[in-house]
């Protein structure tokens, strides 16, 4: 069985990150293993997306409406923007972090109150965090991308020592032990 | 050694193993990463070039000389290096010589939606089309070859789905080929019309000898591939189209999958046809493969079931070919759109802002991280067409508009202004215009993901080495040295009095506003600054300059931590002094 997981976010919120680490996983795992990457424009603080297909055989790198098992979402307005790519029995794990687009900063739009209700009224099953000030216990605000790595890695059925070799092999040593530190405490949220 | 490569670092496996000595590119996205892999290992000689034109060049030179080589650009930048390409076509090459584009169907991060295919139809040189990684690698080794076999430069195509997706590929050693000897041919190499003649005939005949090798021998070595399932539905397809079919349709179709797009075949294609019912050609963007069909009396469906606008997929394919949609389901809420921003403490930002208080009224603009200065709040760029044009089509602007010359600017980055924008300033300044340069000089190649340039001091590999000066060049153009002016965007006061004594000059002027892209490693930022509460009066003041770490909350400004640089451009707009 194929599986798609999307992550979603905010450029500049680390999303390469998290799905290098899961691409890394998976690998372990032995599947064949297709990432889709944003690069460019939508680095600057736009809407970005990343998606992770695993399985027996890949064909298409992307994921389209009504396909993703996971949505793995660093924001929550991004949550429920991709919300339509999940199957409906999908399960959305997203950071309860709020980040206005420019349009609601400068008052052309108003960032919706109730966006997880409505996620939820939905019909999908959503599991949320505050990933940020858990990041922040772990050592910096930066570590978000890897607290909700470790949320998600509990959700996976891929035990733990595998995630944690990831890790080490995708981020740099010099911050090794913080987003190791970062990876725990997500995983027993 | 099976591995999980991005299409461009694959790309890059495959010049280091098929022993590729010369690399010159420019960048822009999706093409980007093949050089930057590139330049990782030792064995390859590479470079950023200041634009695809010299890119081109530098390596037909080292391609005759007898060394492999290869470019690689974006789908526009093909556009500037069209020039050498169409004539390499006569002249051909002497060791491999290949030549990537990478389109953006969808426009992820580009000003078009060209399709780069007509490019090869055109110069009739021969491209290749990779579906995942392992093909990118596989088929940039292949194109090498085939460059040598028919003494022709090779196009490798992508388009940002392969490009930018990590699949497995196997990688493998280098094997570096002697040197081939150069030898001094005339009729090969100098492209005057006698020798032209002759060699337009050698081209036409080489379209030949490659068809028939697109027929079959290509099939037998899997560049082009058959494969028959059920034969109800017939794909003609190639690129990431083939892996979104097969996702779609399964074995409930059958395939001929394309890895040659130029020359194409027919024989090989009515063959295919003629052992399935219906026959879709499943191709993004323009109707190449189709037009190919219609006119070779092949009937097949195409662009009237699927579209000619943006990217494809396997529930577009699903959807047309089959009329089946997947159930979703769907927040309902209003959701604001999130386009990019400028970066917290960018320094494009204060220069806005500046020529906003000094009056300017129309803006023309370039291509960078600038652009975004289009968007609210800022909104100050009315134009954005090519890379040079701001420069370029302000004098055509002043010419026609000459009263408003002193409220009318162009901004360039300064690896926009190097690549074709330095031309515009050399027109400007011979054809005497009276026209205001503003040339955003933050030491580095934002948009694409801060690659180095001729402006910056080093190489791609990092090494030191001369930096353009921009006022140096200014004034060799021919701008008087009083006309030029340096600012510091940070400081909006000085920036904004620069802006005021460049209107002010006769003739032509120059403003170089400089200071580092905050994003630069080696840049060290001051501490993020707060907001005090009792002092705002909410009067958003500081709202204006667009910075995503200033919000309002409660009627009162915040600045998020995490994001702020401290660049202190908001706190030079807070009347009250609440920021700091
Ligand atoms: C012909 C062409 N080549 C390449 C690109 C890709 N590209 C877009 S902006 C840019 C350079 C931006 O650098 P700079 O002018 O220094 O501005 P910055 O982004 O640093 O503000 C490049 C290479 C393009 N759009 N057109
Ligand atoms: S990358 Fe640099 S130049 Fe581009 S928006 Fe960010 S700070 Fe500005
Ligand atoms: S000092 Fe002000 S303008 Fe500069 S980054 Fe911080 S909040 Fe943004």
């Amino acid at each position: 069985m194929n599986k798609s997981v999307m992550i979603v976010g905010v450029g500049g919120q680390g999303t390469l990150l998290a799905s290098r680490i899961l691409g890394a996983v998976l690998l372990k795992k032995g599947y064949n293993v297709k990432l889709s990457e944003v690069h460019g424009m939508s680095q600057r603080g736009g809407s970005v997306v990343t998606y992770v297909k695993y399985g027996d055989e890949i064909a298409s790198p992307i994921i389209e409406k009504g396909e993703a098992d996971i949505i793995l979402a660093f924001e929550q307005l991004e949550a429920a923007r991709w919300l339509e790519y999940m199957k409906p029995d999908g399960k959305v794990i997203v950071n309860t972090q709020k980040i206005d687009p420019m349009s609601v900063v400068i008052g052309d739009a108003v960032y919706p109150d109730g966006v997880i209700d409505a996620i939820k009224a939905a019909g999908a099953d959503v599991l949320e965090l505050d990933a940020l000030p858990v990041a922040v216990e772990a050592g910096s605000p930066k570590a978000v991308n890897v607290v909700l790595i470790g949320a998600m890695a509990k959700h996976t059925g891929i035990e733990k020592e595998t995630w944690l070799e990831a890790v080490r092999e995708c981020v740099p040593a010099k911050f090794l032990d913080l987003n190791i530190k970062a990876f725990e405490l997500g995983y027993n949220i | 050694m099976k591995k999980l490569l991005l299409g461009n670092e694959a790309v890059a496996a495959g010049l280091y193993e098929a022993g590729v000595k010369v690399v010159s590119s420019y960048p822009g996205t999706p093409s980007t990463e093949v050089t930057e892999f590139a330049a990782k290992y030792d064995e390859i000689y590479c470079e950023w070039a200041p634009n695809e034109k010299v890119a081109m060049e530098v390596a037909f030179g080292a391609a005759v000389a007898g060394a492999r080589a290869f470019c690689a650009q974006k789908h526009v930048g093909l556009n500037v290096a069209a020039d050498p390409l169409f004539t390499a076509s006569y002249t051909g090459v002497n060791a491999g010589m290949v030549i990537l584009v990478a389109d953006d169907p969808g426009m992820h991060s580009s000003q078009n939606e060209q399709d780069s295919r007509h490019y090869a139809q055109a110069s009739k040189i021969m491209m290749l089309e990779p579906s995942d990684s392992d093909e990118c690698l596989k088929f940039i080794k292949l194109a090498f070859e085939l460059s040598e076999r028919f003494d022709t430069p090779v196009i490798l195509r992508e388009t940002t789905r392969i490009a930018h997706s990590r699949s497995l590929a196997e990688t493998g050693e280098r094997v570096e080929p002697d040197n081939k000897e150069y030898t001094k041919n005339p009729q090969k190499y100098v492209m005057a019309p006698a020798n032209a003649k002759v060699k337009h005939i050698v081209v036409e005949q080489r379209i030949l000898d490659q068809t028939a090798f697109a027929e079959k021998e290509a099939v037998e070595i899997g560049l082009n591939k058959v494969e028959y399932y059920s034969k109800k539905i017939g794909v003609i397809t190639a690129g990431v189209c083939y892996d979104y079919a097969k996702e779609a349709l399964g074995d409930k179709a059958s395939y001929l999958k394309l890895g040659c797009l130029y020359p194409l075949p027919v024989q090989l294609i009515k063959d295919f046809a003629a052992q399935c019912e219906t026959v879709y050609v499943i191709e993004e963007l323009d109707d190449y493969i189709e037009t190919h069909c219609l006119k070779n009396g092949i009937n097949v469906r195409g662009k009237a079931d699927f579209t000619l606008i943006g990217e494809y997929s396997q529930s577009l394919i699903a959807k047309v070919v089959l009329g089946e949609e997947k159930p979703t389901i769907k927040a309902d809420i209003d959701i604001p759109v999130r386009p990019p921003v400028l970066c917290a403490g960018c320094p494009h930002r204060g220069l806005f802002y500046a020529l906003k208080k000094a009056g300017v009224e129309t803006v023309t603009g370039d291509i960078g991280c600038y652009t975004l200065g289009a968007s609210k709040p800022i909104g100050m760029i009315d134009t954005c067409l090519c890379m040079g044009a701001s420069v370029s089509s302000l004098h055509g602007r002043n010419k026609a508009n000459p009263e408003k010359a002193n409220k009318t600017v162009a901004v360039i980055g300064d690896s926009t202004f190097i690549h074709s924008g330095v031309t515009g300033l050399i027109n400007i300044a011979y054809n005497k215009s009276n026209s205001v340069s503003i040339i955003l000089d933050n030491s580095i190649t934002g948009m694409t993901g801060h690659q180095q340039n001729p402006t910056t001091g080093y190489t791609i590999k990092g090494d030191p080495t001369s930096a353009v000066s921009l006022e140096k060049l200014a004034v060799a153009v021919g701008i008087p040295e009083s006309n030029i002016f340096v600012c510091d965007p940070y400081n909006l006061t000085d920036s904004e009095q620069a802006v005021r004594k460049a209107l002010d000059c006769d003739g032509p002027a120059v403003v170089i506003s400089r200071r580092p892209c905050a994003l630069l490693k080696y840049v060290k930022h001051n501490p993020p600054l707060s907001v005090d509460k009792e002092k705002c009066v909410g009067c958003k003041m500081c709202m204006r300059i667009g910075c995503p770490a200033i919000s309002i909350k409660d009627g009162k400004a915040q600045i998020d931590s995490t994001q702020c640089l401290g660049c202190d451009v908001c706190s030079q707009l807070c009347k009250p002094g609440a920021i700091g």
